[in-house]
């Protein structure tokens, strides 16, 4: 699903972000990318959505080579993409409902087709009953569920994550974990930036550290 | 909770005919655009006027500008000319006279006006009247009040005043027309005026949209950098400003629309007044359809413009970070 290919990612002020990465992620995979601050993980994630492109090396997800989408195809290509944020990045000038809506509206789905598929993605987060509702009113824990059905709402392959728990406490965390993992089960292929190892052993997925952009160590859940 | 209850949501994502879903999202997009401005009714509304304002000075000084044609215009039909005739000329011969320069097919109308009727009117109207009947003789010719038939060009009516003036009892032709002909050349100056300064106000519309339509995109940036983020297309974030636009446009045209028919009722009774000291039927004429039309669409092209030219520039800027 995911395969980097001696990526170098350096930004201006000649900081490398990340140096020759090499990794894959299956299709049906649910990853794990921990490391401290500064270890690339957001640009990790920032090259998959396309955000920014690699200094050098080959990004290939999901078989199309992002070297080759031209700028006027991102917006297509960030589309099969589901993506979740620290922030949320909610849009608080509009209802739960219509924060969810907004992928399908952007990729011209009808109205009656939206309403079924927001209330869905809605409901497999738990918050069907807050549709309704600003998500201004909602608790930080809540918003990121929004969040996360909005990222999912258009049901794409690939969904991505960065630092999803990072203002959440424990309890939070887990049920977020949770969700996750239930979109796992169905086929989702899920790359989640975390640095919670004590919730990622929980759950016991594959982990991949980042340490000064280069690849630390791989390990697999003993127990997995 | 469990996602595969909802079998249907796992198919892709369904689309209803390319064109109606533009069409819908369109429909969308432009009732939120106006509820984005409705929010704001003070803010709008001001932006509003100024565009009102902007586009119904040119069009009511061109409306002036008409109305002076359409009176002046009307001066410029009646180009009666005075014929004078020799002193010598009898009343007889002066009637005959005017007969055949009756049957020309350039004239309309041959008015006759005998020296003693010349006089009796000028003592009449001057107030001189007792130190008149003091002269031997009256010194006034006998006149021909000639108007020409509609048909004439001002060539011909130049070649008509001329074989009149050449004829062997015409002493001399008075023509009065000169000032409406100066007339004219100020309207057409005027005219020429008010295209440059519809240009330069037409950019200053542009400029007051397309400044308005970049605060707003500033006030918007993180929802532009969202929706970028989540797969909008540029055509998609920019689509709701340009129906700013448009609607600042409209609203900007009606409301100019308004300023001239308020401004056109507001001097109609003065108009009807001057008009009846003149015992003349003037009346003040309005816009015409085409008029109308044209500046409510003025107003939305210069909206769209604007916003077009904002947007597009801005939203290639913003990129999600």
């Amino acid at each position: 699903m995911i395969r980097l290919e001696n990526v170098t990612k350096r930004y201006p002020g000649g900081q490398e972000a990340l140096s020759g990465l090499d990794l894959s992620v299956d299709k049906g995979e649910m990853v794990f990318v921990t490391g401290h601050s500064g270890a690339g993980k957001s640009t990790l994630l920032r090259l998959i959505a396309l955000i920014e492109r690699p200094s050098s090396g080959q990004v290939i997800v999901d078989q199309q080579n992002t070297r080759r989408v031209k700028r006027r195809k991102i917006p297509a290509y960030r589309r099969q993409i589901g993506m979740v944020f620290q922030d949320h990045k909610l849009l608080y000038d509009r209802r739960v409902f219509d924060n969810v809506a907004l992928p399908l509206i952007i990729a011209g789905a009808s109205r009656r087709d939206a309403g079924r598929r927001v209330r869905a993605a809605l409901d497999q987060v738990g918050l069907l009953h807050k549709e309704k509702q600003n998500p201004e009113t909602l608790s930080a824990g809540e918003q990121q569920r929004v969040g996360i059905a909005r990222a999912i709402v258009t049901r794409p392959k690939l969904l991505i994550a960065d630092e999803p728990t990072g203002n959440l406490d424990p309890d939070l965390s887990l049920e977020v974990m949770r969700i996750f993992r239930r979109f796992n089960e169905v086929g989702v292929t899920l790359l989640i930036a975390s640095h919670d190892i004590s919730l990622i052993d929980r759950l016991g997925c594959r982990r991949i550290a980042l340490e000064d952009g280069r690849l630390q160590e791989e390990e697999t859940d003993p127990w997995l | 909770m469990a996602v595969t209850r909802n079998a249907d949501a796992v198919a892709p994502v369904r689309s209803s005919g390319p064109l109606s879903i533009w069409m819908t999202s369109h429909v969308s997009t432009a009732v939120g655009a106006l509820g984005r401005l409705a929010r704001q009714p003070f803010a709008s509304l001001m932006i509003i006027l100024v565009i009102a304002v902007t586009l119904a000075l040119p069009a009511s000084i061109n409306l002036v500008v008409k109305n002076a044609r359409t009176v002046s215009g009307s001066w410029d039909n009646a180009l009666d000319f005075a014929v004078f005739l020799e002193q010598t000329v009898t009343v007889g011969e002066a009637e005959t006279l005017g007969r055949l320069i009756g049957q020309r097919a350039d004239v309309e109308t041959v008015q006759f006006i005998s020296a003693d009727d010349a006089l009796a009117e000028f003592k009449r109207q001057s107030g001189f009247g007792e130190a008149l009947d003091q002269l031997p003789a009256n010194p006034l010719p006998h006149t021909l009040v000639v108007r020409p038939g509609p048909g004439n060009t001002s060539a011909s009516l130049v070649l008509l005043q001329e074989e009149i003036g050449n004829l062997p009892e015409t002493d001399h032709v008075q023509i009065d027309t000169e000032w409406v002909q100066r007339f004219h050349a100020i309207l057409d100056i005027v005219r020429q005026a008010i295209v440059i300064g519809a240009a330069l106000l037409a950019i200053a519309i542009v400029v007051i949209i397309g400044n308005t339509i970049r605060l707003d995109i500033e006030n918007r940036r993180n929802e532009i950098e969202v929706t970028k983020l989540i797969g909008a297309t540029n055509a998609f974030v920019r689509r709701p400003f340009l129906w700013t636009g448009f609607w600042y446009g409209l609203f900007g045209g009606l409301m100019a629309l308004a300023l001239v028919y308020y401004g056109l009722y507001m001097l109609s009774g003065p108009v009807a007044r001057l008009a009846g000291l003149y015992q003349s039927n003037v009346s003040v004429s309005s816009l015409d359809l085409v008029e109308a039309g044209a500046i409510v669409g003025i107003g939305v092209f210069l909206g769209l413009f604007g916003s077009w030219i904002t947007a597009a520039r801005h939203m290639r800027r913003i990129e999600p970070k």
